[in-house]
């Protein structure tokens, strides 16, 4: 069975969809039902990889598969190649941890077709998975524009009342990056085929190996970096992400901002870097720029938001680029809190997201000041509200202090340092933004008679926070569950781009001095 | 035997946890309060134990340290869960769970009735178990969690009546100003990480201790860091810059601000530059610039404290004052002396906070059964209480003077130690000793003008509102009495030597912490005729101070009205804080607010999404066209785009 647990797990939602595709239209409880038990399961094929000791000591790709695909004459193959190392474990596992929550948000929310939004998520969680765990560019590629299609139907269709236009520019944005990045793609093989190397399809590991000039590099690395770019979405290409979440369903902002931002990140890690490394040093200051200023801008107008979604959306583009100065330091503690913070990301701005369509649900607003005085009539809520707000500030003992902690003490551990320093500022806006909308949401008097009566969480409401809560504290008080089974593989990664030699130069030798004396 | 501290941090949390999921259910409130208030005595019993089990008594090293678990182990950084137990912590988890303790018992009468009565000790008791941590932690990060627990706490806290939105207003304030503070902190622990060289990188405070010697003493790496770590400090504590959240932060529950507000979590800076000593010893350019921070927080917060009318506000200012000595005693290298007046000024501003609650809940008894909207705060309403509330008049009494420095008093000793190293330690000069010593005379003033506005005087409330005053009950008086009377005896823990060689008695509290701060402590120089001379000066001043209140207020009452007249311009901008709040408004915050308005409608909407959206246009108008080509369907314009790689490929092979 364990041969074959990627291709079972990637695949089971279609086969899910498949049977979907036989249940009635007008049965939506079965519907949404059904989509639930298929997420479930497809968690529970994902488990043994979460329980799988061997990431602790082996950099290598677990459970791989491999299977010829299609070959065109002498020049084109690509293959079905599949597996997982310490890089995509969490990010796949979070996939499978985060799909049966967004399914269950939409229980009420939903109920304009329901049978084509589930079998668009399960086409949505395939594609997903297929992307985190391809070995082969072109299956990844492939992967990659499958994600993109769901998503435009799910923000097009259920969206809200400016969706089309939220819809196209997510569209037009991301595929403009996919095919710069496909030409890239492609020129990478033939450039190997040019050279004489012999490539078995698009073999990552081939590819890594293949010795790029640096020139050439700089090109492919620009157009990887630019798609990627956009996904993450890294100042300033992130305009789209505030009108895609403001006007996607709950389910959607939830898979967008849990899942989908991380491929950008994740693009980054698995490809961008470890080809184009000598290109990648190259960039890191210019991306490390936009990085930061990402943090900061994003905070402030984070902060001057109405719309508690679209402030979301906003911290959004701050929290990703802790992520993205994180992987730029290029050492472990950069690393490590990078990743980690991609994991963070996902469960905290996925639960800001889930409890933005709690109060959207009950008020069908969601201008903040419509609100006020929420503490009162929903306590349940404003405990969980608050302690996800605080793991979203980043405070120790909650996930998000772990991962920003390690991104900035990565960056001034490496050449980033005075960037460091600027990031840091973003954990003071940090607290300004959120404290400030929640002030504005839950405390105060009830001053709105809307707000009166509202129901506090439901039994079904809590069961979707409960996990995430239980994973804010996990990894936050005990995060190392998850680094020593990412830290053989993040060493690997990073002497991949460094070369080994720099690697055993810096981290071993010179007492490090402020100024020259 | 030292494998069980993590149990003092632990039964606080118990308490929380406890309180927290459970307390709804309870309703007892009698239950509620006995669990937070136990929680809270059990560690301090175990504090006890190891105060009295002090490692290295008999020899050998002088702490012990207790890992729990890895925290974080990445690369050459690792982190544990552990606790630190040593001279200076175990001081700390003394007055920590001591005062506590009392605080918790005084909170069962002083919030009988409230709403929510579970959650406010599911609160104290998670302040107290964070407060722990940041006491006990064996490294800055672990303290760290406790610095920013103990915020959070404060923030839950002052904000304890969310529905007022000056309350959620001071909250918030509090956590962000506090984290301005924390950004100096991280840069801090970011850089001192960094400056060591490899193999010797730790963040273990002991492992700091032993490494700070491989910096340069005096150079602009450990000046830099220690500064870092000082701005985190004036956050924590209320120190100039970032002293204005505090004042606000009355808004929360009377009892919240004795021990958040002013015994304990303010003082958390003070610890940390204590902890830090081998560190901040060897940057005398920090040091300069924290004595002169703490001094003229001193005094600038004595001058607020002259004209505010609100029992709480004047307490408020007093405390950033307090504090402000502390930070001049670290500055100048008297560490033992700093700690030492946190201490005493837990004991008597504890005191003085609960008494002062103690007037407040009475107050606001008597005003609602006589049906008046009187603030109850407001000491102009006060006046006479004195024989309506003996044991809190004659406890707020006690610890007016240990404030004051009367002498022989807590304060007095701890005091007169400060402004002593002040003049005479190498770091000092007589510049900071006069400062101290005319702050000293304006704490005199105000604490007086305190006492007489409110226990003397003519009463001010009405016939029908005086009443229903009345002593509080013993869970209220009962702390009260414990703290006055620690407040007139404490001092003797720390006899100069000067009174020591007269009375026979060492100073057993420098002795104690001689393990830690022994290599760093400065040495004050001078002679026993000068010493008895500054004394006897600081004493005067502060007599001069008692005086001209007792004239203003008690013989002369209407000659404060006069004076803020004649003098309408000094009054209006004392009264008015020195307008700082407005000046930090109209500067960092509107300019940020500004700022994130221009980011998001200028550059966002206009600039980007203009760019955006004008190749959206162009297209639009390009397919207009060529209209032959447009279909309007996505997948159409995607072959398209395909069809064009393929070319552009092909022209790469077939070249």
């Amino acid at each position: 069975m364990t041969e074959h647990l990627l291709s079972l797990m990637t695949f089971f939602p279609i086969l899910g969809l498949l049977v979907i595709l036989f249940i009635p239209k007008e049965n939506e409880g079965l519907l949404k039902g059904f989509a639930l038990v298929v997420t479930l399961i497809t968690f529970v094929i994902s488990l043994p990889l979460a329980f799988n000791d061997s990431f602790k000591t082996s950099a290598a790709m677990h459970y791989k598969e491999f299977a010829q695909w299609i070959t065109i004459g002498d020049y084109f193959q690509m293959n079905y190649h599949v597996g997982v190392d310490g890089i995509s474990l969490w990010l796949v596992l979070l996939t499978t941890f985060i799909m049966p929550i967004a399914i269950l948000s939409t229980w009420k929310a939903v109920d304009k077709n329901v049978k084509a939004f589930m079998a668009l998520c399960l086409l949505l969680e395939t594609a997903m998975l297929g992307a985190f765990v391809s070995l082969d560019l072109f299956l990844f590629y492939i992967f990659w524009e499958l994600m993109l299609i769901p998503m435009y139907f799910l923000i097009g269709i259920w969206g809200g009342g400016n969706r089309i236009y939220a819809a196209v520019k997510f569209f037009i944005y991301t595929a403009v990056g996919s095919l710069l990045m496909l030409v890239a793609i492609i020129f990478i093989y033939y450039y190997g085929v040019r050279s004489g190397v012999a490539l078995n399809g698009f073999n990552i590991t081939e590819f890594y190996q293949m010795g790029i000039p640096p020139h050439i590099q700089t090109w492919l690395f620009l157009a990887f970096a630019f798609s990627f770019a956009i996904k993450v979405p890294m100042f300033p290409l992130h305009t789209w992400l505030p009108d895609a979440h403001t006007e996607a369903p709950t389910a959607g902002s939830v898979i967008l901002a849990a899942i989908l931002l991380k491929m950008g990140t994740y693009g980054y890690v698995r490809f961008a870097m470890p080809l184009f490394p000598d290109a990648t040093q190259q960039f890191i200051p210019f991306l490390s720029v936009l990085a930061v200023i990402g943090i900061i801008y994003g905070a402030l107008v984070a902060m001057m938001q109405d719309d508690v979604k679209k402030l979301v959306a906003y911290s959004s583009v701050s929290h990703l680029g802790f992520v993205m100065l994180g992987i730029f330091a290029l050492n472990m503690q950069g690393m490590a809190g990078g990743m980690i913070q991609m994991v963070n990301h996902g469960i905290s701005t996925g639960a800001l997201f889930l409890i933005v369509g709690f109060i959207y649900e009950r008020r069908h607003t969601r201008e903040i000041k419509e609100f006020g005085g929420l503490a009162k009539t929903m306590p349940i809520f404003a405990t969980i509200f608050m302690i996800i707000t605080f793991s979203s500030i980043g405070l120790p003992g909650t996930n998000g202090f772990v991962g920003e902690f390690l991104i900035l003490m990565g960056a001034f551990q490496s050449e980033l340092r005075w960037f460091a320093v600027f990031a840091t500022t973003g954990v003071i806006f940090a607290a300004v933004y959120m404290l400030w909308m929640f002030q504005r949401v839950m405390f105060g008097e009830v001053k709105n008679p809307a707000n009166e009566k509202l129901k506090d969480l439901s039994a079904r409401e809590i069961v979707m926070m409960l996990p995430l809560l239980l994973f804010v504290f996990w990894i936050g008080l005990y995060p190392n569950t998850f680094f020593e089974k990412m830290n053989p593989s993040m060493q690997q990664l990073l002497d991949q781009v460094k070369g080994q030699q720099q690697v055993a130069v810096v981290e071993k030798v010179e007492p490090r001095q402020l100024h020259g004396h | 035997m030292y494998d069980k501290l993590w149990l003092i941090p632990f039964f606080p949390l118990l308490g929380a946890v406890i309180n927290g999921l459970l307390g709804k259910k309870i309703k007892n409130e009698k239950v509620i309060g006995a669990i937070a208030t136990l929680a809270v005595a059990a560690s301090f019993g175990v504090s006890c134990y190891y105060f009295f089990n002090m490692p290295g008594a008999n020899g050998g090293q002088h702490y012990a340290e207790n890992i729990v678990a890895t925290w974080m182990s990445v690369g050459d950084l690792q982190i544990e869960w552990g606790f630190l137990l040593d001279p200076l912590s175990a001081i700390m988890l003394l007055v920590v769970t001591g005062v506590g303790s009392l605080i918790h018992l005084y909170s069962i009468g002083y919030m009988h009735g409230e709403e929510g009565f579970y959650r406010y000790f599911s609160y104290l008791n998670l302040f107290v178990f964070s407060m722990l941590m940041l006491v006990l932690g064996n490294n800055a990060l672990v303290m760290f969690v406790g610095w920013e627990g103990v915020g959070l706490c404060s923030y839950l806290l002052i904000g304890y009546y969310f529905h007022k939105k000056s309350a959620s207003d001071a909250a918030k304030k509090a956590f962000v100003v506090n984290r301005i503070g924390d950004f100096g902190f991280l840069i801090g622990l970011f850089l001192l990480y960094w400056s060591l060289p490899v193999g010797s990188r730790s963040i273990n405070f002991m492992e700091i201790a032993q490494n700070a010697h491989l910096l340069e003493a005096g150079g602009i790496v450990v000046t830099v860091i220690t500064l870092c770590f000082f701005l985190g400090a004036t956050g924590k504590s209320a120190q100039i810059p970032l002293y204005t959240w505090l004042p606000d932060a009355m808004e929360g529950p009377t009892p919240v601000s004795a021990l958040i507000h002013a015994a304990t979590m303010v003082t958390a800076g003070v610890y940390m530059i204590g902890r830090l000593n081998p560190l901040f010893a060897m940057a005398p350019d920090t040091m300069m610039v924290v004595a002169i921070v703490g001094a003229a927080t001193a005094i600038f917060a004595a001058t607020i404290g002259l004209a505010q009318n609100d029992i709480k506000r004047v307490l408020a200012y007093s405390t950033v004052s307090q504090l402000g000595y502390m930070f001049l005693a670290m500055g100048v290298g008297a560490f033992t002396a700093g700690i030492f007046h946190l201490m005493t000024h837990a004991f008597f501003k504890a005191c003085l906070f609960l008494g002062s609650g103690s007037v407040i809940h009475a107050m606001h008894h008597a005003l609602h059964e006589a049906h008046s909207h009187d603030d109850p705060q407001d000491m102009r309403n006060m006046g006479g209480l004195f024989r309506k509330m003996p044991i809190t008049a004659t406890t707020f009494w006690i610890s007016t003077l240990a404030i004051a420095g009367f002498p022989l008093l807590s304060g007095f000793f701890s005091k007169d130690e400060i402004l002593w190293f002040a003049f005479a330690s190498p770091q000092g000069s007589p510049l900071l000793w006069i400062v101290g010593a005319l702050a000293a005379g304006l704490t005199a003033f105000y604490m007086f003008r305190l006492v007489f506005m409110t226990f003397h005087g003519k009463q001010k409330t009405t016939e029908k509102a005086r009443k229903h005053l009345h002593e509080s009950p013993w869970v209220i008086t009962v702390p009260l009495v414990v703290l006055a009377l620690l407040a007139l005896v404490g001092g003797w823990l720390g006899v100069p030597p000067l009174i020591g060689e007269i009375v026979g008695m060492a100073n057993s509290f420098e002795h104690f912490l001689e393990p830690v701060f022994g290599g760093t402590q400065a040495v004050a120089h001078g002679t026993h005729a000068l010493e008895w001379s500054l004394m006897g000066i600081s004493v005067g001043i502060a007599f001069v101070g008692i005086f001209v209140a007792w004239v203003m207020y008690i013989k002369n009452p209407e000659l404060p009205g006069k004076l803020a007249g004649s003098l309408q311009g000094a009054y209006r901008v004392i009264h008015n804080k020195w307008y700082v709040d407005e000046i930090y408004d109209a500067t960092f915050v509107d300019a940020t607010k500004r700022l994130g308005t221009f980011l998001w409608k200028g550059f966002d909407v206009v600039v980007v999404d203009g760019i955006v959206n004008g190749f959206g246009k162009t297209a639009h108008a390009s397919s207009r066209a060529l209209r032959f080509l447009q279909s309007g369907l996505v997948h159409n314009y995607a072959l398209v785009m395909v069809l064009g790689v393929v070319v552009i490929v092909g022209f790469y092979v077939l070249r």
